[in-house]
């Protein structure tokens, strides 16, 4: 068996004390690995995410149960500052760049957990995964597009040199083309620069394609879990997630049926 | 024509020293949303500090004025981590009130302990510094005005644009959250913020203080001057901050010098409302880029 990264040991997480988002979710990330978190919306995976990344703590939501677990130290409710300079870094979903910021001073805010070191050579790595993003280096982000606001905001996080990076819905209102490309590159950083990766995805059939691991989530719970090969055979994944009918054919709308199939798992 | 040059430079010099200290409440609004209705007394701290160190400590000029300056950047740090920092998280109504609180708690201060006078500080400007056009001359002490404001706008200026903590503190004003995400220490930037706001307010109550005099009820009405100012050229741009200063302190001096000396501290209230009917994010006011 691989070393564990980060370990979930049945973790609740409740907001404003009183909602309950996660209901005790276990799971472990292999060092060197993409894991995959896939789910439907408000199945819990944003939340997991901000679990590990420490930032459910501006949002009023705690760890009440259970314990997270990086490089053998328990990580659960402390703050992003402190958890940013372990090497975990969170990349949040629909981007959020710097607006008002050019694409080189976005990409010298990943510096932050190492104030006062130089920088010149990350930039150079960084432009060498994101090309499209070296010829706007001195324009507004606010006027970038979003295929390169992705590409931005992952070479940000890239910039703090992160142990564990977790990506939230990368692919999130991409054209297909874009989203390949971003893809291809999630799986360069993480041969490349040894990365471990968690990924939060819709798009379950790209996730799976580079994923090692994969984990299913629904209703803040953790209700499958396998190897990208596995889930991409499993006949519930193959028609819930990837529209394929159990023959293996791309589903077509006249063999739906009129009932709902009932999920194996639940 | 002598008269509307004399005027000219006074209502520059005067206008640059507005605009500095409304850069202060500026940095504090943009980076933590917090209007800080103390910002007259963090100059009256200034020209206090300068004055205990200059006509009383009797210390050589140059070392009073960055003792001076030194001290109100300390203060202001210690200003966010005595009573700021508690309230990180608390509805923002809260600390908008304890800036009012701190405002009458300053102020009681420094009536307790220097008095409601009028203090003047000694003499010490080089004469060098007074400006000269045909047969009028302006004081030294506009000249030093123009001088210091002019340094700083360029200090800060590049600050902000290439140092990695001012990029920080620009990264927080824009976007909080992606700041936190990527480790930047929140804490720190709104610290650092407020000692710059003091530090900047600071300079320009020594600089009132030397032209006006120095007394805590004038001070802390300057203060209440960048109200005006900042609506003028909008709440959350800091070069907007400046050119609305010296829009108002051009138009104050005008109206001093032509009209009357009594309207000439009502005007800016006048141009406020007036603003705020015509352009309510002011002259510089960030429109939301809109980019989905």
């Amino acid at each position: 068996m691989e070393e564990t990264l980060l370990q979930l040991n049945n973790i609740s997480v409740v907001y404003s004390d009183v909602i309950q988002v996660l209901k005790g979710v276990s799971l472990a990330v292999p060092k060197n690995r993409i894991v995959s978190l896939l789910g439907s919306n408000g199945a819990g995976k944003t939340t997991t995410l901000k679990a590990v990344s420490g930032l459910l703590k501006p949002e009023n939501g705690r760890v009440t149960d259970g314990t997270i677990l990086y490089r053998e130290g328990e990580i659960q409710n402390r703050s992003p500052e402190t958890i940013t300079r372990h090497g975990i870094i969170q990349v949040l979903e629909g981007r959020q760049p710097f607006k008002y910021l050019t694409i080189e001073e976005n990409l010298r805010v990943g510096t932050a957990t190492r104030w006062g070191k130089p920088y010149r050579d990350d930039l150079e790595r960084v432009y060498r995964y994101f090309p499209a993003i070296e010829k706007r280096r001195r324009s507004l982000a606010g006027y970038c597009s979003g295929g390169e606001l992705q590409m931005l905001v992952m070479g940000r996080a890239l910039m703090a040199h992160p142990e564990l990076l977790l990506l939230d819905e990368p692919s999130l209102g991409l054209a297909p083309l874009v989203v390949r490309e971003i893809f291809r590159i999630i799986r360069r950083i993480n041969e490349e620069e040894g990365t471990t990766i968690v990924l939060v995805e819709q798009n379950a059939r790209m996730a799976l394609q580079i994923a090692h691991y994969g984990y299913v989530m629904e209703n803040g719970k953790i209700v499958m879990e396998g190897t990208a090969d596995a889930l991409r055979e499993n006949p519930d994944i193959r028609e819930f997630y990837l529209g394929m009918s159990a023959a293996g054919a791309a589903k077509s709308y006249a063999d739906v049926k009129s009932y709902h199939r009932r999920k194996r798992w639940l | 024509m002598d008269f509307f040059v004399q005027l000219l430079v006074g209502g520059l010099s005067v206008g640059f020293l507005y605009g500095l200290s409304a850069m202060g409440f500026v940095m504090i609004f943009k980076s933590s949303s917090v209007l800080n209705f103390a910002h007259g007394e963090l100059l009256a701290i200034g020209a206090y500090f300068f004055l205990a160190l200059a006509a009383w400590a009797k210390l050589p000029i140059p070392l009073v004025f960055l003792l001076a300056i030194g001290g109100c950047f300390l203060f202001g740090l210690m200003i966010e981590r005595i009573f700021l920092r508690p309230l990180i998280g608390e509805p923002l109504i809260f600390v908008i009130m304890l800036t009012v609180g701190l405002a009458a708690m300053f102020k009681g201060l420094i009536l307790l302990i220097w008095g409601g006078n009028l203090y003047t500080y000694p003499d010490f400007l080089p004469k060098a510094l007074a400006i000269r056009f045909g047969v009028v001359s302006v004081p030294p002490v506009y000249g030093a005005a123009l001088l210091i404001g002019t340094l700083f706008l360029i200090l800060f200026g590049l600050f902000f644009k290439f140092s990695s903590q001012g990029i920080y503190m620009r990264s927080v004003a824009d976007n909080q959250r992606a700041a936190l995400s990527l480790g930047v220490n929140v804490k720190r930037v709104f610290a650092l913020s407020w000692a710059i706001a003091a530090l900047v307010a600071g300079m320009s109550g020594i600089v009132l203080g030397i032209i006006n005099g120095v007394n805590v009820h004038n001070l802390s009405a300057i203060g209440l001057k960048v109200f005006p100012v900042v609506i003028l050229g909008g709440l959350d741009s800091i070069g907007g901050a400046i050119i609305g200063g010296i829009i108002i302190g051009l138009l104050e001096t005008f109206t001093g010098g032509y009209l009357s000396t009594s309207l000439r501290d009502v005007v800016p209230y006048i141009v406020l409302v007036l603003i705020l009917l015509i352009k309510p994010y002011g002259l510089f006011g960030l429109k939301e880029i809109e980019r989905v």
